[in-house]
């Protein structure tokens, strides 16, 4: 008697499902540690951008690090942040300072 | 006495995968996101047809670290009360099944199997994430979308009805907990997911979505358009917990606080252009008058 | 012990012993009753199963399709416009592979309206991906419940158990219940490996691309496809299994040997009536009647309909020079799906039987035997009918 083939679609957990998706993005965000309260306090505070990040890839940690190889660029990290830490900058400038 | 839900002491685990297919500046992402921070691991999820659906991933990657049943449209509820049935037989009762679906799925195709599951008393959270519309198959109207929103099947004039009170309707049976929420308040969120866990029967849990692409505004205003469906008296957060109604977080404020005008919701998104003056002036009207009627009915809140 | 029931209680039974652990259903005719029995089983204690009275069809086998996904034995029961509410579900629970038992008591579908028997309910169902058992008296509805929990956990297909409305699950016959400890010996406790749990979470039944695609250990996941065809690969393989599994339910509760395909007579038979369920019971009457008249008659009754037997059909009907497909369903614009089935399994045979397909009894209509009597009299004389069209039987208007 043959065994059963039974195939399934189950499938298990892993990251970029849709790819490298800050390859998505037209403006990155960019931290300003200057104005940013964790880092300028060294304390545990504020953390807006890591609350509202729908896709949770900034860390809750001093400082804030983004996680650019799947931030998608949605620019809400930068309108909640009350100290207008992050600013969203073009990706084509970076690339330009990147290559230099 | 409980301890209050800040940013600092919600936990920090993320049980979604990032690099997952949802939309930039996603309304459900962050609803997602939170919602599964409350629930924990010992959960499993049920999600119909739906921008969830996508979301959570194409086989065979999954972006969401939590068991998942895929159901067809109209079943979500059903399907909950099996995936607790199974539990129960298994002995294993310490297990949260949630049922997360859209509001499509919920007001329209889903309603007749939520109110079974309602009226039985099974055991899960229904989490509705309403971004008012058929995001997922391109935008067009639900039994939800607003009066004079436009869809991709209310082009030109906008939905010529009011959108359907979906809490009430679930209210109406009696079950221990309805809520509704926004994505727009995490924190307040958080706190009724986690309030939901704590009842029995099915907690109904709506929350307003705002949607970049379908509501027509820039990815970076997500919240702030969703803290306007609020502030404006819209979009009321609320919970009736064992029947008795109150007003949450920033709605419960506007009671004494002035209310921003709703022409400064409505003006942030595309679907509202073909609204015309006398009708947005209308939404003004009974938005006031809701507010009258709350502060009697909530004098002693 | 023998007991004297009905039809649909005999199901109850079957569900009872078998243990299932979650059912959920709703009240249709014919099937009522059998809702009925199981509720009363739970609220006596007699069975230990989650009983959820669920407020439609559709939302029955998705309280099935989600209890079996998360590790539970499920069972549900419906007839006719029931089983087609809940059409998108049928194909569900196939294409994701669960061990899900339903009985079907058939009856007609609409429209217009019927509550009374024939088989186009479940014959409607044929290209589902579930296995789909009939059976023709009170004794096989409990067995085949039985074995078809047995099968469907040991092919992870879903298995339709079938009976005749009214004629089966309305009528009381003697049949054997069998003891718990030889159904327990039989069908031990359904333990799937990847049932859904927090302790080893995955996203079941997602968007499922046409072509294969890595996963998450960069190994190649099938595609839809891929998927689809292990269904039928093993849908295949179950007529194998079925006939396994009856062998040792014979060994066990000493009934069995037959479950493909129950002939009557056939051995020197040189016209053979063909027929599912109760109808094929009803042949043996006129097969006695004609053999009395010196004519080499014989019946057979299909019990595993899908997967097809063919090879067991054709080793019955090649040596014959007519067979006559009698069936209680047609799919309209062409033929009965039964004469289609054998039709399409005798072709590549040298040698092929006349071939005829007589459509009767829909919506109930009385099958007269002295009807069938006569026709396969004409049969033998060479008077079958002449056309390869299918000859609609008891048509008044």
């Amino acid at each position: 008697m043959k065994k059963c083939t039974c195939l399934k679609s189950n499938s298990r957990s892993g990251p970029g499902d849709g790819g490298k998706t800050g390859s998505w993005r037209v403006l990155r965000p960019v931290l300003d540690e200057s104005r940013c309260i964790p880092a300028k306090t060294g304390k545990k505070a504020c953390f807006s951008c890591w609350l509202y990040c729908p896709d949770g890839v900034v860390s809750r940690t001093i400082p804030p690090k983004i996680d650019i190889t799947y931030c998608k660029g949605c620019g809400i990290c930068a309108q909640q942040c009350p100290t207008g830490a992050i600013e969203m900058v073009e990706e084509t400038v970076l690339a330009k300072e990147e290559e230099e | 006495m409980s301890v209050q839900t800040t940013i600092l002491n919600l936990p920090e685990e993320e049980l979604v995968q990032p690099g997952n297919r949802a939309c930039s500046g996603c309304g459900l992402g962050l609803i997602y996101r939170t919602a599964l921070k409350a629930l924990g691991e010992k959960t499993i999820l049920v999600v119909p047809p739906s921008c969830l659906t996508v979301l959570q991933g194409v086989h065979p990657v999954a972006a969401t670290k939590l068991p998942c049943l895929n159901v067809v449209f109209a079943s979500t509820a059903a399907a909950a009360t099996g995936v607790v049935a199974a539990m129960r037989a298994r002995k294993k009762d310490d297990v949260t099944v949630v049922a997360f679906a859209g509001d499509g799925g919920t007001s329209d195709i889903g309603i007749q199997a939520l109110s079974g599951a309602c009226e039985r008393g099974d055991d899960f959270i229904y989490i509705c994430y309403d971004n008012e519309a058929y995001m997922n198959t391109g935008v067009q109207r639900s039994g939800t979308t607003p009066k004079g929103a436009l869809t991709t099947t209310t082009p030109y004039v906008g939905k010529a009805q009011a959108s359907k009170n979906v809490p009430a309707i679930i209210a109406a049976h009696g079950i221990e907990y309805v809520a509704t929420a926004s994505a727009a308040y995490p924190i307040d969120l958080y706190d009724k997911v986690k309030k939901a866990m704590s009842h029995k029967g099915v907690r109904y849990i709506h929350v307003h979505t705002p949607c970049p692409a379908g509501w027509g505004f820039d990815a970076q205003y997500t919240i702030k358009i969703g803290q306007l469906a609020v502030e404006s008296g819209m979009y009321d957060l609320y919970e009736i917990e064992n029947g008795v109604k109150k007003l949450t977080g920033p709605s419960s404020k506007l009671l004494t606080k002035n209310r921003v005008p709703v022409k400064d919701f409505l003006s942030t998104q595309v679907r509202f252009k073909a609204l015309k003056k006398e009708d947005a002036e209308a939404l003004q009207a009974q938005t006031e008058a809701k507010w009258e009627a709350y502060k009697a009915e909530f004098s002693t809140q | 012990m023998h007991i004297i029931e009905s039809g649909n209680t005999a199901a109850a039974h079957g569900v009872r012993l078998a243990r299932a652990q979650v059912i959920a259903a709703y009240p249709i005719t014919p099937q009522t009753p059998l809702t009925e029995k199981l509720s009363e089983f739970v609220a006596a204690g007699e069975l230990d199963a989650q009983y959820i009275p669920v407020e439609s069809e559709h939302s029955a086998l998705s309280v099935c399709i989600a209890a079996s996904s998360a590790g539970a034995r499920a069972f549900t029961g419906t007839s006719a416009n029931g089983l087609l509410y809940m059409y998108e579900q049928v194909n569900w629970a196939a294409g994701a592979r669960l061990p899900i038992v339903m009985c079907v008591a058939n009856r007609g579908v609409g429209a217009p309206w019927t509550i009374w028997n024939d088989h186009q309910d479940s014959m409607s169902q044929r290209d589902t991906g579930w296995i789909q058992i009939y059976a023709c008296d009170h004794q096989q509805i409990i067995d085949s419940v039985l074995q078809g929990f047995r099968l469907a956990e040991s092919v992870n297909i879903p298995v339709m158990v079938c009976y005749d409305g009214y004629i089966l699950s309305h009528t009381y016959m003697p049949f054997e219940l069998p003891k718990a400890e030889t159904v327990d010996a039989f069908l031990p406790p359904y333990a799937p490996e990847d049932a859904l749990d927090p302790d080893k979470p995955c996203n079941l039944n997602t968007v499922t691309l046409p072509d294969i695609r890595p996963d998450v250990d960069g190994e190649m996941a099938p595609g839809y496809m891929d998927i689809r065809h292990s269904l039928q690969v093993d849908m295949r393989g179950a007529i194998d299994v079925l006939v396994s599994i009856d062998q040792e339910f014979e060994k066990q509760f000493g009934r069995g040997g037959k479950p493909l395909v129950e002939d009557y007579r056939c051995e020197d038979a040189e016209v053979i009536a063909i027929a599912i369920g109760s109808l094929s019971y009803q042949m043996r009457v006129v097969v006695d009647r004609l053999r009395e008249e010196g004519l080499k008659v014989g019946s057979a009754g299909v019990r595993l309909y899908r997967p097809f037997p063919d090879q067991a059909v054709v080793k019955l009907l090649s040596g014959a020079k007519q067979v006559a497909v009698f069936e209680k369903a047609v799919s309209y614009g062409n033929q009965g799906p039964l004469y289609t089935d054998i039709k399409s399994a005798l072709y590549p045979q040298t040698n092929r039987p006349e071939i005829h397909n007589y459509i009767l009894g829909l919506g109930g209509r009385e099958i007269k035997t002295e009807e069938l009597v006569n026709i396969l009299r004409d049969t033998c004389r060479g008077q079958g009918p002449a056309e390869d069209t299918p000859k609609f039987i008891g048509i008044r208007i």
